[in-house]
C-alpha cells in the first residue's frame, strides 16, 4: 500500500513537471532580462540569484531595481513589493478550495512557489490538486527562474533581439491557451474573462489602481458579479418551474 | 554582498510569502458559504481575463506585435492544441512578423 502511495504521488510529480514545462519557457526571457537588470542596477551575482530565490515574484523584483536606482529606501521598497504582491493571497485562497487534504507543512512549503503562472495552471486543472502536483509545477518553474536570473547576470546579455521579442508573448499564450479549452465548454467562463478583461483594462489606463490592486479588483468584482447575476437567474428558474 | 541589501531581499521575501501562505492557514476549505466558494470558483478564469488584458497589448511598442501574438495563441488553442503548442506556435508567428518588420 505504502508503495502504490508512493508511485502516485511520483507520478502526480511528474504532471506537474509537465504542466510547467510552459512555465519555465515562459520565464526565461523575463528572469535572463532580470539578470541583466540586476547587473546594470549594481547587485553583485550573489544578490541578483538570492533574490530571485527568496522572492520568486518578477514584477516585483523588477519593481525592486528601478526603486532601489531610484535610491528608494528600504522599507518603502519592501512596502511596494507587499502591496504588489497582496493579489497572491486571493490566489492561495481559490487554490486552497481546490486542493486535496493535506499536511499544512507541504502546502506551507509550496504556496511559496505559487505565482500568476503556477496558480493559472494549477487552477485551471481538471479535478483537485495534489501537493506532488504542486511541487512539480512550481519546482520547474522555479529552477527556470534562479538559473535563467543567473545565467542573465553572467553571460551579460539577453537572447537575440528578435528571440527575445518573440518570446515576450510566451507567458500571455500560456494564460490564453489555459482559458480557451474553458471558454469553449462554459459560456461563464467568457463572461468571466472578458469582464475581468474590461475591469483591468479600465483601471490600468486611467491609472485608478496601481496594477496589482487592478488585478485583485478586476477580478474580484468580475467573480463577485458574475455569481450573483448566476443566483439571480437560477432562482428564476426556480421560480418559473412553481 | 552589501548588507543593506540582503535585508531588503530578505524583507522582500517575507512580505511575498505571507499572502502566499496564510490563505491555506486560515482556511480548511470548502467551509466557507456556498456564495463565496462560488466567488472563488470564478477566480481562476477571471484572474486569466485581468492577466491577459491589457498586458499582451504592451509587450512590445508595436501594438500589433501583442495583437497578433495573443490572435495565433487564440488561433491554436481554439483548435484544440496543448499549451506548450499554443506557446510555440504563438513564438513562431511572431518570429516570422518580427523578421518581415
Amino acid at each position: 500500500m505504502a508503495e502504490l502511495a508512493v508511485n502516485r504521488s511520483a507520478s502526480e510529480f511528474r504532471k506537474g513537471i509537465q504542466a510547467g514545462i510552459s512555465i519555465a519557457i515562459g520565464y526565461a526571457p523575463i528572469a535572463l532580462t532580470f539578470g541583466l537588470l540586476a547587473k546594470t542596477t549594481g547587485l553583485s551575482i550573489g544578490e541578483t540569484v538570492l533574490m530571485s530565490l527568496v522572492v520568486f515574484a518578477g514584477a516585483s523584483q523588477y519593481i525592486s531595481l528601478s526603486l532601489v536606482t531610484l535610491g528608494t529606501g528600504i522599507v518603502e521598497i519592501i512596502l511596494t513589493t507587499f502591496i504588489v504582491n497582496i493579489r497572491h493571497f486571493l490566489m492561495s485562497t481559490a487554490l486552497n478550495e481546490k486542493s486535496e487534504e493535506d499536511h499544512f507543512i507541504n502546502k506551507a512549503i509550496y504556496s511559496f512557489g505559487i505565482t500568476d503562472e503556477t496558480f493559472s495552471v494549477a487552477a485551471m486543472k481538471e479535478g483537485t490538486v495534489t501537493s506532488g502536483y504542486m511541487f512539480g509545477l512550481n519546482l520547474i518553474s522555479y529552477v527556470s527562474w534562479v538559473v535563467c536570473s543567473g545565467i542573465g547576470f553572467l553571460i551579460g546579455a539577453s537572447l537575440p533581439q528578435t528571440l527575445q521579442e518573440s518570446m515576450s508573448v510566451a507567458l500571455y499564450a500560456m494564460f490564453i491557451g489555459l482559458l480557451v479549452p474553458s471558454m469553449k465548454k462554459s459560456i461563464k467562463v467568457v463572461y468571466l474573462a472578458a469582464l475581468a478583461a474590461c475591469f483591468n483594462t479600465i483601471f490600468t489606463l486611467t491609472n485608478a489602481l496601481s496594477s496589482g490592486w487592478a488585478i485583485v479588483a478586476a477580478t474580484l468584482l468580475s467573480a463577485v458579479l458574475v455569481e450573483i447575476i448566476e443566483g439571480l437567474k437560477k432562482k428564476q428558474r426556480g421560480e418559473g418551474h412553481e | 554582498m552589501s548588507s543593506e541589501i540582503v535585508w531588503m531581499i530578505l524583507g522582500m521575501g517575507v512580505v511575498t510569502y505571507i499572502p502566499r501562505m496564510l490563505p491555506f492557514a486560515l482556511f480548511k476549505g470548502k467551509e466557507l458559504p456556498p456564495f463565496l466558494q462560488g466567488v472563488l470558483k470564478n477566480v481562476p478564469s477571471a484572474t486569466l481575463g485581468a492577466l491577459i488584458f491589457p498586458g499582451v497589448l504592451f509587450i512590445q511598442e508595436d501594438i500589433w506585435f501583442g495583437i497578433l501574438g495573443a490572435a495565433a495563441a487564440f488561433l491554436v488553442a481554439y483548435l484544440g492544441a496543448n499549451v506548450i503548442v499554443v506557446v510555440l506556435g504563438a513564438i513562431a508567428v511572431l518570429s516570422v512578423y518580427s523578421f518581415i518588420i
